[in-house]
């Protein structure tokens, strides 16, 4: 439990660096991350586009993209070794340093101190230094777009030999190699600011603050660190074993190999044991993706639907399993990657089951909202979107998971389909309803709804128009991660139709989230100060000024007497009633020790 | 701050989205290409089976998450129910999935074991080549073994890198990468041993619902059987470099008697080096 030191308030940092720049407190730290975060994913959807622009109109030239991306363009059409680049960077910036970043990063920080009672993080020094130590995977892997030969090209998933051997892709010189160190630094960011949060959640929780009364964006944020800090060192060592392969003749990879006529004499590598230490972190990193975002949608969901989430103790149960499951089925992405065939069922197996936990969450979402009183604030429209886009995206795993069906849809579109749907957007409506949520309470000022009901609906539907119609050319086995596709039989002129759509959505959509970053940046300078607790929540950072001062709290940190949803409590006067307050009438007696019971207290009010 | 005519909105695109979903996939006109082999049969049948089970649970949560957002639109005075959890409803969407994952598990696995059965005494045997961005082909020839290959041998001559002194590879007949065609037998059992130069490849046959990786250094294997003679593609489905997209191949399935008159009429390695 916390230790209350009254000192905190006087270790305020007076002058501009050490307050905003090299600043150690959580909040501040959270705000960096954020910003940073998303400027990559901002970068990444960029990138998005000019992959758009190239399936929707393929090689039609457009002069003004030489002049503005020389090194990807030639004589305004895009070459095919810059389309390489660009699936590769997308993914690797949307998935690690947009989506992990923020969720992790930002929300982590913002939200576990806040939520647990602490007044800042257990090792303020590390999370800052956590922070730049991300900033400089951030420029590292931003440099790469600038190297002879461009940025890495042997996809997000880097397998080699592609990635292994500089002859085999123009992106695997240089860039190559700015990607792995890339990768590596930030998965030193990643260990320093999971060893924060775990050690945060576990130990600097106030006083009452039974693990059964956490709200649930701190169970998922928690398990979602302990998830990340077991699987990135997995990502760590292939990324130095590769770099390995690459410059010293190590040949943990790369088999002997001819590439083009000319010989490349390793002996004895193996490419599936990169696959199987990169899918080790990789699919363990959907879930550090999507966990967080659950956690923020609980949230959101009963704080708008004015009623406790459904089920908190199968929930928690829930984000355990989804984590423990999701060690062991990362063979799913290697069913006919020439893996023994026989090790595909039990990871067919395991694949499947960890469906169940996600099934009863989906359901208890929605039962949260039944027979609630639903507030439609654009957070609660973007948890709501997540609920559709989990399920949507969510269901298409079990083709994918399934082996012998897998066969025929790997590879294709279905699969960009499934993950963007479920892993993508999923995250991305958690991180649109986390940051519609909070922003008032890190920058003290209100977001403009009304914005941000065009942003979601434009988003919503958008992204729908974009990633549904690409499981029709899953179903017509479209090959992805292709530049073109002229001159196959087997794929019908319709499929060119559909890309074209497909493209138009998705540059509707990236508009719609400069509305997002218009409506972030005016409400961070003109929005209305926003009060304590804007949207009449119960769990501890509502009870902190918005935004908190250093230390969060005053002399007196803050006492927790109730779980973390007591809304529309029956009898109570008002629709909601903060974890701070007392059991009344019943004299208070703290029972904050008995684990995840039901709600963690003996409420006299809900009997 | 409720918004209502928000949920009523929600309500109204959720279902409208189910609807065109359902209608866009039901109506069939973009569809897995036409299958002509016989364990596709198989896939296929479980890939509807799947289609089915998730399109009425995308239907069912969809439309009780588009009915909840609508009948249950806010208004200030109003109060939500205090429900905390419900045993048995939980239990319920714990139990009922278990048991459609269970048996999608055992069809599921059944088949993916049946698939990769060891292949048949009397199957076909063909190898094929990847490399950066076509295929190659090779025949055992009339004593049905390849020769043995090494990678430290492969010249522009010999580019399987065959080791001659190994008089297995003597009736071998092969094809460099870009220069012949895929001839296999309709109703056989065919087994395809894949083998990569460079990098990864996947041999991707979608009409034979065939896919399966190609990775250096190692062989991987595929056994299927052709019902229909024709001309079928093969496209590239594992990220190979710059060409990948144009990685396409040919491949014919004839008759069993086609394919053996035109295997005899093909050079072996003994008639190019010997």
């Amino acid at each position: 439990m916390a230790h209350e030191t009254a000192q905190t308030h006087l270790h305020e940092p007076r002058s501009f660096w050490t307050r905003y720049i090299f600043s150690q407190d959580h909040k501040i730290i959270a705000a960096q991350y954020i910003l940073t975060s998303l400027f990559m994913g901002f970068v990444a959807l960029v990138l998005s586009w000019l992959m758009r622009l190239q399936l929707g109109w393929p090689e039609h030239p457009i002069p003004l993209l030489s002049k503005l991306f020389p090194g990807l363009y030639q004589d305004g059409v895009l070459k095919p070794e810059s389309y390489l680049a660009l699936i590769t960077m997308h993914g690797t910036l949307m998935v690690f340093f947009f989506i992990t970043a923020i969720l992790l990063g930002g929300f982590g920080n913002l939200l576990i101190p806040l939520q647990v009672g602490a007044r800042d993080m257990a090792y303020p020094f590390v999370n800052m230094l956590s922070y730049w130590v991300f900033l400089l995977s951030c420029i590292v892997i931003l440099a790469s777009f600038f190297v002879t030969g461009g940025a890495a090209a042997a996809g997000w998933t880097a397998y080699p030999p592609l990635s292994g051997v500089q002859k085999a892709v123009p992106g695997s010189g240089l860039g190559q190699d700015l990607w792995l160190i890339a990768m590596a630094i930030f998965i030193v960011s990643s260990v320093m600011g999971g060893l924060n949060y775990v050690t945060t959640a576990l130990n600097m929780r106030t006083r009452g603050m039974s693990m059964g009364r956490l709200p649930l964006t701190v169970w998922a944020l928690l398990i979602t660190a302990i998830l990340g800090l077991l699987a990135f060192p997995a990502l760590f060592a292939g990324a130095v074993l590769l770099l390995l392969d690459r410059h010293l003749g190590t040949s943990f990879f790369v088999p002997y190999v001819v590439v083009g006529g000319e010989h490349i004499p390793h002996e004895g590598g193996n490419p599936l044991l990169w696959q199987h230490l990169f899918w080790f972190l990789g699919h363990p990193e959907v879930y550090i993706a999507i966990l967080p975002a659950m956690g923020i949608v609980s949230e959101v969901i009963s704080t708008n639907a004015r009623k406790p989430i459904f089920g908190y103790r199968v929930m928690v149960l829930s984000i355990c399993a989804i984590a423990f499951l999701s060690f062991i089925v990362w063979g799913h992405h290697m069913f006919i990657s020439g893996m023994n065939p026989y090790l595909g069922t039990a990871f067919m197996v395991t694949t499947l089951l960890i469906a169940v936990p996600s099934a009863i969450k989906t359901f208890n979402w929605v039962a949260t909202l039944w027979r609630g009183n639903l507030r439609f604030t654009t957070a609660m429209l973007f948890a709501i979107g997540f609920v559709s886009v989990f399920v949507t995206g969510g269901l298409t795993g079990i083709f994918l998971g399934n082996p012998p069906v897998d066969i025929q849809l790997t590879d294709t579109y279905f699969v960009v389909a499934h993950f963007h749907i479920v892993m993508g957007m999923g995250s991305v409506f958690g991180i649109f309803a986390g940051l519609y949520h909070w922003f008032p309470k890190l920058f003290g000022r209100m977001l403009s709804e009304r914005l941000g009901r065009w942003h979601f609906w434009l988003t919503f539907v958008g992204v729908y128009g974009i990633f549904f119609p690409m499981h029709y050319l899953g179903f017509l086995n479209v090959p992805r991660r292709y530049y073109g596709f002229s001159g196959y039989d087997f794929i019908p002129p319709d499929a060119q139709t559909i890309q074209l759509l497909i493209s138009i959505a998705a540059l509707i959509v990236g508009a719609a989230q400069l509305l997002f970053l218009y409506n972030f940046i005016h409400s961070w300078i003109r929005g209305p100060k926003a009060p304590a607790n804007p949207w009449q929540g119960t769990t501890l950072e509502w009870q902190a000024p918005s935004p908190p001062p250093h230390g969060n709290w005053g002399p007196e940190l803050p006492v927790v007497h109730r779980w973390a949803y007591d809304y529309s409590v029956p009898g109570a006067p008002e629709d909601y009633i903060p974890q701070t307050v007392p059991l009344e009438p019943v004299p208070v007696e703290d029972r904050g020790g008995d684990g995840v019971g039901s709600g963690g207290n003996g409420n006299a009010l809900d009997r | 701050m409720f918004h209502p005519r928000q949920g009523v909105a929600l309500g109204l695109f959720i279902f409208l989205f189910v609807l065109v979903a359902v209608l866009s996939v039901a109506s069939g006109r973009w569809w897995l290409p036409p299958l002509a082999s016989v364990h596709g049969a198989a896939i296929d049948r479980l890939f509807t089976v799947t289609l089915l089970i998730t399109g009425v649970v995308f239907a069912l949560v969809h439309g009780l998450l588009a009915y909840s957002v609508w009948r249950f639109r806010g208004d200030p005075s109003r109060r939500a129910a205090h429900i905390r959890e419900h045993r048995a409803l939980e239990l319920t969407w714990t139990v009922v999935p278990a048991i459609i994952l269970t048996a999608l598990i055992v069809s599921g696995g059944q088949l993916w074991l049946q698939i990769h059965r060891p292949p048949p005494a009397d199957a076909f045997v063909v190898e094929v080549w990847g490399e950066q961005f076509k295929w190659g082909f090779r025949y055992p020839g009339a004593d049905g073994q390849f020769g043995r290959t090494d990678p430290r041998l492969i010249t522009d001559d010999n580019p399987f890198g065959i080791d001659l002194e190994d008089p297995a590879a003597r009736d071998d007949i092969f094809f460099p990468a870009g220069q012949g065609e895929l001839y296999l037998p309709v109703n056989r059992p065919v087994v395809v041993y894949l083998r990569a130069k460079d990098v990864l490849h996947s041999f991707f046959v979608p009409r034979l619902r065939v896919k399966q990786d190609l990775v250096p250094g190692m062989t991987t294997r595929f056994v299927f059987t052709a019902t229909e003679t024709g001309d079928y593609e093969i496209a590239c489905a594992e990220l190979c470099g710059l060409g990948h997209y144009t990685m396409r191949g040919l491949l014919t399935i004839a008759t069993e008697e086609e394919v053996q008159r035109w295997l005899a009429e093909q050079l072996t390695v003994a008639d190019l080096f010997f």
